[in-house]
């Protein structure tokens, strides 16, 4: 008897709780609502020595504060949402670590393809993007299933950034429009198109800054609106350089795992108080 | 060092401020500090007066500042000119012209403290969607400050480079820029880099640009194209810190606005309320303090 009771106290209270934070989301969603937020998750090592944590139990704390989330972005309207998992820098750390979140990578990735997950409750694509190819195998074949098995689902999309640096991306997107570039004037050479392949040749814009950002591993979404760094941390750490040009840092003093929704709506009321400006800028240039 | 009284003549137009009288704009005379020495450095009594000191050996340092967590490179985003002459009620060109004296006593401050680079955003390629009035305004005065800075700083042993797309530029400003800077000195004190027209996704589209002109050439393969390549073709290519540790931004505003891009991989941004014009000694020994206390890590672990 008394079980129930609490049950359907625990029940009502979040309903509660949900329905305040949807009446919340719709009062921000009078202004503009950022299409893509990025987030760099930091802080779970520190967060897991705050409170005595075995080693490695800051990261799963900061796995269910990035579900939440989540769920909080979709929820209110933000269609994509970038995450830094893990960088190239990363690697340098001691290898016990770097195998223990590997392990913990695989075991979610391997969660999301559950039907009861995150990503079929809201439709979410899933992207992995990074140099895959530092990946372990068995990581690298299971992020490759994760994102074919959510390809159908349009409804809002996440981008995991893994074995990612910013530099790196860079020098990935020049190789490709170097190789494209190189093949096409090969091509044309078989073809014997010579007037075409001077032209080519002398121009000193062999490449320019559509082929680069063409060949962008974040080229699947546009630039974020907000970035998001926790742990009080001001620096972008490598991360999305090239998209973050002209878009809103906020870095809260809470670790990952202690982000909440009050620093989710903190960030949108500071972009909705700069929206009118960005536009303005976005129009004229 | 002294600092010669800043009497910016302006022929063309008549401030009604002039520079003394601007209430944020302490004159800064550094043969005199009242402040304690704390960091071993060359007693007071041998400051030199005519910025003939080595490179590398600077002055005192303010209390709480280390001298083994200076920044070597700092860079600025000088903001909220327009918003400081707005506040009080003056035309814009007085907010730029106190920006510029803002700028001085931080070149001013660095000379002393030994930071070695210094790199300012004077102007972005995204800037040109403001009014032609107002561009006009600031190219001119641009034009004027560093007529009449240039002498100041091949006295004061201060090497200027420029970065950033000069062909846009009034041709006078083109010759005047092209006849200053490149003067490579080798001991100078501090280098300071100038942002003209610059835009940080063009610099890194023209680096890699020069790198496929490369590829085309037959002279490396597009295998070999590695993230080294890349930062020699920078912009920044011109010194040897292109790295800034430090990027300051000014009047609150939280973004990097197209700035170095490439370079602010793993610099500390540091961002203050006050306006550019208001950025003085305090604020910028404020914002040293906040980056000597912070832990950087570059993705690896502290212990």
């Amino acid at each position: 008897m008394e079980n129930s009771m609490d049950r359907f106290a625990g029940r009502l209270f979040g309903s509660t709780v949900s329905y305040i934070r949807r009446f919340l989301f719709r009062v921000l969603s009078v202004g503009p609502i950022p299409n893509h937020i990025a987030f760099i998750l930091d802080g779970n090592r520190r967060y897991a020595k705050k409170w005595n944590l075995g080693e490695g139990m800051g990261h799963r704390a900061g796995f269910l504060a990035l579900m939440s989330i989540m769920k909080y972005c979709y929820e209110l309207g933000v269609k994509y949402v970038t995450i830094y998992a893990f960088s190239i820098d990363n690697f340098k750390r001691r290898p016990e670590e770097v195998q223990y979140v590997m392990d913990m990578m695989l075991e979610k990735i391997e969660g999301l393809l559950k039907e009861e997950s995150i990503v079929n409750q809201y439709g979410v694509r899933v992207y992995f993007v990074g140099n895959l190819k530092l990946l372990n195998e068995n990581v690298r074949m299971a992020a490759e299933k994760a994102m074919k098995a959510a390809s159908n689902n349009s409804r809002s999309v996440i981008l995991i950034c893994v074995a990612y640096t910013s530099t790196d991306e860079i020098v990935h997107a020049a190789q490709e429009s170097c190789e494209e570039k190189w093949t096409e004037i090969q091509s044309l050479t078989d073809a014997r198109n010579c007037e075409i392949i001077e032209e080519k040749r002398e121009g000193s814009n062999v490449i320019k800054l559509a082929d680069i950002e063409r060949h962008m591993y974040m080229g699947v979404a546009p630039d974020p609106d907000i970035l998001v760094r926790t742990s009080g941390e001001t620096r972008l750490s490598n991360f999305l350089l090239w998209q973050t040009s002209n878009c809103l840092l906020y870095s809260p003093r809470a670790l990952w795992p202690e982000i909440g929704l009050r620093h989710l709506v903190w960030a949108v009321l500071n972009f909705q108080r700069i929206y009118p400006y960005l536009e303005k800028r976005r129009k004229n240039i | 060092m002294t600092i010669l009284p800043l009497h910016l003549h302006f022929s063309l137009t008549r401030s009604p401020v002039k520079p003394h009288s601007l209430p944020h704009a302490p004159r800064l005379k550094l043969t005199q500090h009242a402040r304690p020495q704390v960091v071993a450095g060359p007693p007071e009594n041998s400051v030199e007066i005519n910025g003939t000191y080595p490179a590398g050996v600077s002055g005192q340092l303010p209390s709480g500042l280390r001298r083994e967590l200076m920044p070597s490179h700092v860079a600025v985003i000088m903001d909220g000119n327009r918003r400081w002459a707005r506040m009080r009620g003056l035309p814009i060109g007085s907010g730029y012209e106190a920006g510029a004296q803002a700028l001085r006593r931080i070149v001013e401050l660095c000379c002393e403290w030994g930071i070695r680079v210094l790199t300012v955003f004077v102007f972005s390629s995204d800037n040109w969607f403001r009014p032609k009035v107002e561009t006009d305004l600031l190219m001119d005065l641009f034009e004027r400050v560093l007529k009449y800075e240039l002498q100041q700083f091949e006295r004061e042993n201060v090497r200027v480079s420029l970065i950033g797309d000069t062909t846009k530029l009034p041709k006078s400003l083109q010759e005047l820029l092209a006849n200053s800077v490149g003067t490579a000195q080798k001991n100078s004190r501090l280098h300071l880099i100038m942002a003209v027209n610059y835009s940080g996704q063009n610099d890194v589209v023209q680096a890699c640009q020069k790198i496929a002109v490369k590829v085309n050439d037959g002279l490396i393969k597009p295998n070999d194209i590695n993230k080294f390549l890349v930062e020699k073709e920078l912009e920044t290519n011109c010194t040897d810190y292109p790295h800034p540790d430090l990027l300051v931004r000014t009047s609150g505003e939280l973004r990097i606005s197209n700035f170095l891009l490439w370079q602010l991989a793993y610099t500390e941004l540091y961002f203050t309320n006050s306006l550019w014009p208001d950025f003085g000694e305090d604020e910028f020994v404020e914002a040293l303090f906040s980056f000597q206390k912070r832990q950087r890590r570059y993705g690896g672990r502290n212990s």
